[in-house]
């Protein structure tokens, strides 16, 4: 009741953080998680944080993952906080994602492709039984897979670009300057946006929103009909040019998982038909993330390619604007904020309007 | 260690029915295709139930199979055409698993096929059922995205939309632009899609022996093509309808009558063409037909090979 007043407001959240810790920690009872288990076991999970925390640091966001007891957007909230703090070194060069050691590629547009479909590690041909075995919390059984005779191709080519060379894909648009790339973390939203900025936007968006998004637009609300060019998941070198050497150095290796989407465009009176792009990446394993993200690129597109902007999914501007989640649930849960003030003005302000209402109904009853 | 062990395997084999779906499930699927069967071409609204596939993934399709499959049916699943397609092999072992039937990839041995995207080239025949698994059911949606209106459009056979989007097509590309999901009128009432076969399969759907039935489980909606229905495609009198061609053969069997798949064989480009249903091109290979290519297909791995594993996956 008094959570306004000063001293009992205070007391209050002193409580409040008592409850938390509490809540986190759980029945004494059952031994606490430590910070590589979650990293290690809860792999997806410390994945998505870094995505949308922006932070490629796995112990990191298994700390805020801990912290926040697995609620992602609380967790993503701790790290890009933290994010905040860390000064800007310098910029990377762009990765190169055609130099990837690939743990899992797939095309969806030809049934062979030079270097293969590698299937990696994925919970899509999985059957999503519930396996009883986990629960016993018995002794880890043998898990390792088999490893192939010879290893990928270092430089695995693009599945598609085969048709790429007949002109039926439209080109890779050339990597900007370094210095020109828009730094959302740094700039306000500008609109309209490159694409730079709004494959930020989308990277760090939320995959639940980005997901529903693509979701809307191959539903129908929206022109998407895409085939997965290529997805792959893998780890590329992170390389930057120390100004007093002058050549790119290695500075250590993440995993990301990229996603070309193509689209069918019919042309138009300048441009002949042909597949478009869409792109997306993400930081770890997030390839649902990726997918969402290249199908909402392409859907963003649309102005470029003349067609209607008709739907929310084609709407830069509705977009990009909603894509953030520490954005959107600071803004929904500051609605628990006291708002007496703004009430009372309101309330006032509807008092008022019905005296009138009821003024003037009375008035026309006389009148007729 | 290992009584736990047992305890939890013998708790996860009971804890799901024959078939997976439970009984009552299993009634409502099954009155929703008499419903269906009835009424072809109508989308029948049900109640789609949550699967251990993703949505749009089959989903529909394996709850119409799991309701309509019984313990001496023999499974078939084709993915593209292909038995061996890694989400073929998943459904097929998942039933192996939750109902312990006979499997083949053989199309005549089949009492039951599962297929997403085509049809068999081997002609169907009384007493099988095929089942589609479909991903956006409604044929209007790209014209119209609200259920709200296109049920409507339905229920008045209002499909002039249809028709003006295949005349548009006509007037920007001189033909009509669409390769698969071509529509179709069925029994001369309802709109349908085929489903996203080729349209190069539409002329099989029309007045086949065999049960065609149709389920999109993350859409929620069931519709049938009995036996011996009439379906129509779209078209115009002087656009009359066509199904594709190809200037190839199938490089491994020679066939000029099958779809084909374009495969990539090398960094420069280079293609062949291969059947893509694996079951005909292998009883073909093994009748003694031969392509052009015909002993070229050990380099790679995805091409059918021509001894088909029967049923041999572990349960």
């Amino acid at each position: 009741m008094a959570y306004v007043a000063v001293k009992g407001g205070e007391q209050a959240i002193l409580n409040s953080h008592r409850l938390v810790a509490e809540d986190r920690r759980g029945d004494p009872e059952v031994p606490a998680l430590n910070v590589s288990q979650i990293a290690e076991q809860l792999g997806l999970a410390v994945d998505r944080v870094m995505c949308e925390g922006s932070v490629y640091d796995r112990e990191l966001a298994a700390l805020a993952l801990k912290q926040a007891q697995g609620d992602a957007v609380e967790a993503i909230f701790l790290l890009r906080a933290f994010r905040t703090t860390l000064p800007r070194v310098g910029v990377s060069k762009p990765i190169d994602t055609d130099r990837m050691a690939i743990q899992r590629r797939i095309s969806a547009t030809f049934k062979d492709v030079p270097g293969g479909q590698v299937l990696g590690s994925t919970y899509e041909y999985t059957h999503r039984l519930l396996d009883f075995d986990l629960l016993d919390n018995a002794e880890a059984e043998v898990t390792r897979a088999e490893l192939a005779a010879t290893p990928l191709d270092a430089n695995c080519p693009r599945a598609f670009d085969s048709i790429s060379d007949e002109g039926l894909i439209e080109a890779e648009a050339p990597a900007p300057e370094e210095a020109s790339v828009f730094d959302l973390t740094r700039e306000p939203m500008a609109l309209p946006a490159g694409r730079d900025q709004r494959l930020q936007n989308l990277a760090r968006g939320d995959e639940g929103f980005v997901v529903g998004l693509a979701y809307s637009a191959l539903r129908g609300y929206g022109a998407a009909h895409p085939y997965v060019g290529e997805t792959r998941v893998g780890d590329v070198a992170i390389e930057v040019v120390p100004e007093e050497l002058g050549f790119p150095v290695s500075i250590g290796d993440i995993t990301v998982t990229e996603c070309q989407m193509l689209d069918l465009f019919a042309g138009s009176d300048d441009e002949p038909a042909r597949f478009t792009r869409g792109y997306g990446l993400s930081f770890g394993k997030s390839e649902r993330k990726a997918m969402g993200m290249a199908i909402v690129d392409r859907s963003l597109r649309s102005r470029e390619y003349g067609e209607d902007v008709k739907y929310p999914a084609q709407d830069e501007e509705f977009v990009l604007s909603h894509t953030d989640n520490l954005e959107a649930a600071g803004f929904v849960s500051h609605l628990t904020l006291p708002h007496y003030v703004d009430f009372q003005g309101d309330l006032q302000f509807i008092r008022q309007l019905r005296e009138e209402q009821a003024g003037s109904r009375s008035t026309k009853e006389a009148a007729e | 260690m290992i009584d736990a062990h047992e305890n939890a395997a013998k708790r996860g084999r009971q804890a799901y029915n024959f078939a997976y779906l439970d009984e009552q499930s299993k009634r409502m699927i099954r009155r929703c295709i008499l419903k269906a069967m009835a009424v072809p071409g109508l989308q029948v609204p049900f109640g789609s139930r949550e699967m251990p596939l993703a949505y749009g993934w089959g989903t529909g399709g394996i709850q119409v199979t799991a309701s309509v499959i019984g313990p001496n049916d023999t499974l078939k699943v084709i993915d593209q055409g292909a038995d061996d397609a890694t989400n073929a092999v998943s459904i097929r072992r998942f039933f192996k698993r939750v109902a312990g039937i006979e499997t083949t990839e053989k199309t005549g041995a089949a009492t039951i096929i599962q297929t997403r995207h085509r049809l068999p080239e081997t002609p169907l025949r009384e007493g099988q059922v095929i089942v589609y698994q479909v991903p956006s059911p409604e044929p209007l949606r790209s014209l119209e995205p609200r259920e709200s209106e296109t049920r409507k459009m339905h229920a008045y056979a209002e499909y002039g939309l249809m028709s003006v989007q295949l005349y548009e097509d006509i007037a920007r590309f001189g033909h009509i632009a669409t390769a698969h999901s071509y529509p179709v009128m069925t029994n001369g009432r309802y709109l349908m899609s085929p489903s996203p076969i080729p349209k190069f399969d539409n002329p099989k759907v029309g007045d086949s022996p065999a049960i065609q039935l149709y389920g999109a489980g993350r859409e929620k909606r069931i519709y049938a093509v009995p036996p011996y229905t009439r379906v129509q495609n779209l078209d115009f009198e002087d656009h009359p309808f066509r199904v594709q061609k190809w200037r190839q053969c199938c490089s491994l069997c020679g066939a000029s009558d099958s779809y084909l798949d374009e495969i990539v064989v090398n960094d420069s480009g280079s293609r062949m063409f291969v059947c893509s249903d694996t079951d005909y091109c292998a009883t073909r290979r093994d009748q003694g037909h031969v392509g052009p290519e015909g002993d070229s297909q050990a380099a790679f791995g995805s091409l059918p090979s021509s001894k088909p594993e029967k049923g041999s996956e572990p349960r």
